[in-house]
């Protein structure tokens, strides 16, 4: 990887049930109170949802909202956000060679006319003609283009004026890792000079719901830490909107852009979720940074999503690694494409503040060191998705 | 050891060295080819479930690869596997089961199926409404049987099936996700991260509820009858596009490692280019800056100018407004010199295989500037008189080619172009 330029992260948007920006969730981490969630409305599943958001701050025309829904709303709120933070926001000339990489979902659907259709078919004779019938009549049109994964990227490029390119990935927690994977190679490769990459996802419904409960894998009953929620686990899903701007370090120095910290190539790879593998492939993707960390000014954030056997593993891993540990997933839930967007921007906090936050249950271990100047981030997702990466703070004059 | 072969901009060559094709005229390459040449339609009247009550009955289906019941991401998958299969093995690339290089999939935007819910909701049996929360008590036991539901899950299988590196990426760009596949790949080589990649671009995922989605967008040609005839680009009764299925795969090869192991060279990709816009989120900007951007970028990175373009394998959908915007595009590129270059659309013979088209018409170009023949744009019977291309009409032409441009455009304001060669002395 030998003459691979330096990839800067230069801004950072965050929103989750601790807030808005990272000041807000730093200093809910801080404090280390259990999240706001609810355990009614989707009772017996357990869920994170947002505080009120004031959307018209990030998109203005209440029409722009009427044509989106909700994953698509708090993913535009969130790159707005990510965009202001690294000073390109209403910037036409910067915008307009900016790449955008979203790691989506889609698919968000109508659950009153899925209910109503499903509810009536029950005594039709003609299910064909009937399913027809009312979904001519009870789809609207809009809907569709909330159901399109790569309309979240489209309402970016609308509302916000991101219009150098444009690509989407799809699945779960590894089209989040993979995203930035390919923003941060890119800018290396000098194929890109500015990339706005995250994602965004809405928990807190039913149609997501199912399919998680699919593979049993939603948390039931009562909230604990994502170390401790027994022998199955489970994934307290949120909703979340985390987006980054990764910069060429030229490019950034070159406009006076604040470098929050700087981004490895990402480590990221499959597996067949064997025994053994999750930690066999964590073990392999620490060996192409391990020689860069300074132990005395190190630490993990973890992106564990609290499922088992997947977050023991990923613990084992962990403690083998021998830094001190904090997982995000506690305080903000799981967002999956989003997550690994989400704690890379947790860990510039990290790196900025030179400490960790609170511990939560018994996966978080180890005291802060002094002036954490590295973070290493990792991802394990809810089926695949495992993979790594370091965030390092800029020392100008050094760099 | 000779020096390592390098284009204008001193990047890696992207060959091309095994493609593989399936669409609702066939599986395989040479089925493909022979049909698509021959003017033949793949369009015909749905028969995978009830039409009644539905504005558009037609489709263009892969009526060879399904069997019954099988599910969209069942279908897509197969066609996926066919065609990578077919690719890797003309480019002989690797071993069985291990391809030495990442998989950029292009699958179409899965969820759960009408199907499946109404399984579900008769397994929950509830008395009052069926609502998410019956579906809720019987979802695992559902899953148990039938698997559980995952947007990675094709690119997961696919990478298992043909032994890819790493994390496989999949993308969707809406209408021009195949065309996005290929460009990961052509960016990933020429980075240096691999020396072959697989690209594929699969969509089979014709269900009542992705028809009336685009009929309710009043993207659909409702001219059922008969349906062969239905899909014309570029003319003036045209009136929306024909939903179909489809599946294309490229193996792409750093070109001294494709010389190194004696493969077959099938094409070279010179370059993408890409602008997004911000317009609208189903219509193009008026001015058509986005799309005539990303061909003049698909142009310089490729390092070549448009006298050196000999046909363009349009988007072509034969919706009023997209052959609109390609017309605008593609004269105010090329300008005078439009009138000497073929432009045609595969579309008018398959449809619109959605996220697979850009792979699909990749493929297709790639074929086109190999056999030295165009195939044609078929329906053409009542030209657009505002439209001024030589849309190479209803039949198949000879013509001394050598590079080519493949347009794919989409919905969320994605435009997407790539230029194609043969390759060099």
């Amino acid at each position: 990887m030998t003459g691979r330029r330096e990839v800067w992260i230069t801004g950072v948007g965050l929103i989750t049930c601790l807030g808005e920006g990272l000041e807000a969730n730093w200093s809910h981490l801080q404090r280390g109170d259990p999240p706001p969630y609810d355990d009614k409305s989707f009772a017996p599943y357990l869920v994170h949802p947002l505080p009120p958001v004031n959307f018209d701050q990030q998109i203005p025309k209440k029409s722009d909202q009427r044509q989106m829904e909700p994953w698509q709303r708090i993913g535009v709120y969130a790159a707005g956000l990510a965009l202001s933070d690294a000073g390109i926001a209403g910037k036409p000339d910067l915008l307009d060679a900016t790449d955008m990489i979203v790691a989506a979902a889609g698919g968000e659907r109508d659950i009153a006319a899925d209910t109503a259709i499903l509810t009536g078919m029950r005594k039709m004779a003609e299910r064909g003609a009937f399913l027809n019938e009312r979904l001519m009549s009870d789809l609207r049109p809009t809907l569709f283009l909330a159901q399109l994964p790569n309309l979240l990227a489209g309402n970016i490029s609308i509302v916000h004026g991101v219009v150098g390119s444009s690509r989407t990935f799809l699945g779960e927690e590894a089209a989040g890792v993979d995203a930035v994977r390919i923003a941060q190679a890119r800018i290396a490769a000098g194929q890109s000079e500015l990339t706005l990459v995250g994602g965004a996802y809405h928990g807190t419904r039913w149609d997501v719901l199912l399919v998680f409960e699919q593979s049993g894998v939603a948390l039931k009953g009562a909230f604990a830490p994502v170390w401790d929620r027994g022998p199955q686990g489970g994934i307290a899903l949120g909703n979340m909107g985390a987006f980054l701007v990764l910069e060429s370090r030229e490019h950034g120095q070159a406009r006076g852009a604040r470098a929050r910290g700087r981004i490895s190539p990402v480590a990221s790879d499959r597996n067949k979720r064997q025994p053994g593998d999750i930690e066999a492939t964590l073990r392999r993707e620490w060996g192409t940074i391990a020689d860069q960390i300074d132990r005395a000014h190190a630490a993990v954030i973890s992106g564990a999503a609290g499922l088992q056997p997947a977050t023991a593993a990923e613990h084992a891993m962990l403690k083998e690694i021998g830094l001190p540990v904090r997982n995000t997933g506690t305080y903000i839930g799981h967002g999956v494409e989003a997550q690994f967007a989400a704690n890379l921007g947790i860990a510039c906090s990290v790196i900025e503040h030179g400490k960790l936050f609170a511990p939560a249950g018994t996966g978080d271990t180890g005291s802060s060191p002094p002036d954490i100047s590295q973070v290493v981030v990792t991802s394990v997702g809810n089926w695949r998705g495992e993979a790594l990466a370091l965030v390092e703070r800029v020392v100008w004059g050094r760099a | 050891m000779a020096a390592p072969m390098r284009d204008k901009q001193g990047r890696p060559i992207v060959a091309v060295t095994g493609i593989g094709v399936v669409t609702s005229l066939g599986v395989g390459k040479s089925d493909n080819w022979a049909k698509l040449t021959g003017g033949v339609s793949g369009i015909r009247r749905i028969s995978r479930f009830p039409t009644e009550g539905l504005r558009t009955t037609i489709a263009g289906t892969v009526n060879d690869v399904y069997r019954d019941q099988m599910s969209p991401a069942e279908l897509s998958e197969r066609v996926a596997l066919l065609a990578g299969e077919e690719a890797v093995a003309e480019s002989g690339i690797g071993a069985k089961g291990r391809f030495p290089g990442p998989l950029y999939l292009a699958p179409p935007p899965l969820e759960i199926e009408w199907s499946d819910r109404i399984k579900m909701a008769e397994m929950a049996a509830s008395d009052a409404d069926t609502g998410y929360p019956d579906l809720m008590r019987v979802a695992r036991e559902f899953a148990a049987r039938h698997g559980a539901f995952k947007f990675g899950i094709i690119g997961e299988h696919l990478a298992e099936h043909f032994g890819t590196a790493g994390s496989p990426v999949s993308l969707n760009t809406a209408c021009a996700s195949g065309a996005s596949a290929i460009q990961l790949g052509i960016e990933a080589i020429r980075r240096g991260d691999c020396q072959a990649a697989l690209a594929i671009g699969a969509d089979a995922s014709l269900t009542p509820e992705s028809l009336v989605r685009f009929s309710l967008l009043s993207a659909l040609s409702t001219q059922n009858d008969p349906p062969e005839r239905a899909s014309k680009p570029f003319s003036k009764n045209r009136d929306g596009f024909v939903l179909a299925e489809g599946a294309a795969a490229l193996v792409l090869e750093d070109l001294d490692h494709a010389r190194a192991r004696g493969a077959r060279v099938l094409g070279i990709l010179e370059g993408y280019g890409e602008k997004s816009d911000s317009f609208h989120r189903t219509r193009s900007s008026p001015d058509g800056k986005p799309i005539i951007a990303s061909l003049r970028n698909a142009l310089a990175d490729a390092g070549v100018g448009p006298q050196d373009i000999d046909y363009i394998n349009a988007h072509g959908t034969s919706t009023p407004e997209n052959d609109k915007m390609e017309h605008l595009g593609v004269s105010t590129v090329f300008g005078e010199r439009m009138r000497g270059i073929p432009i045609s659309s595969n579309k008018s013979m398959i449809g619109h295989t959605l996220t697979a088209a850009g792979a699909v018409e990749a493929a297709f170009t790639l074929m086109t500037l190999q056999h030295q023949r165009v195939p044609p744009t078929i329906n053409h019977s009542i030209p657009d008189p505002t439209i001024t291309l030589d849309v190479v009409p209803n039949v198949a032409r000879n013509a001394k080619l050598r590079r080519a441009m493949s347009n794919s455009f989409g919905f969320g304001g994605q435009n997407l172009c790539l230029v194609m060669a043969l390759e060099p002395a």
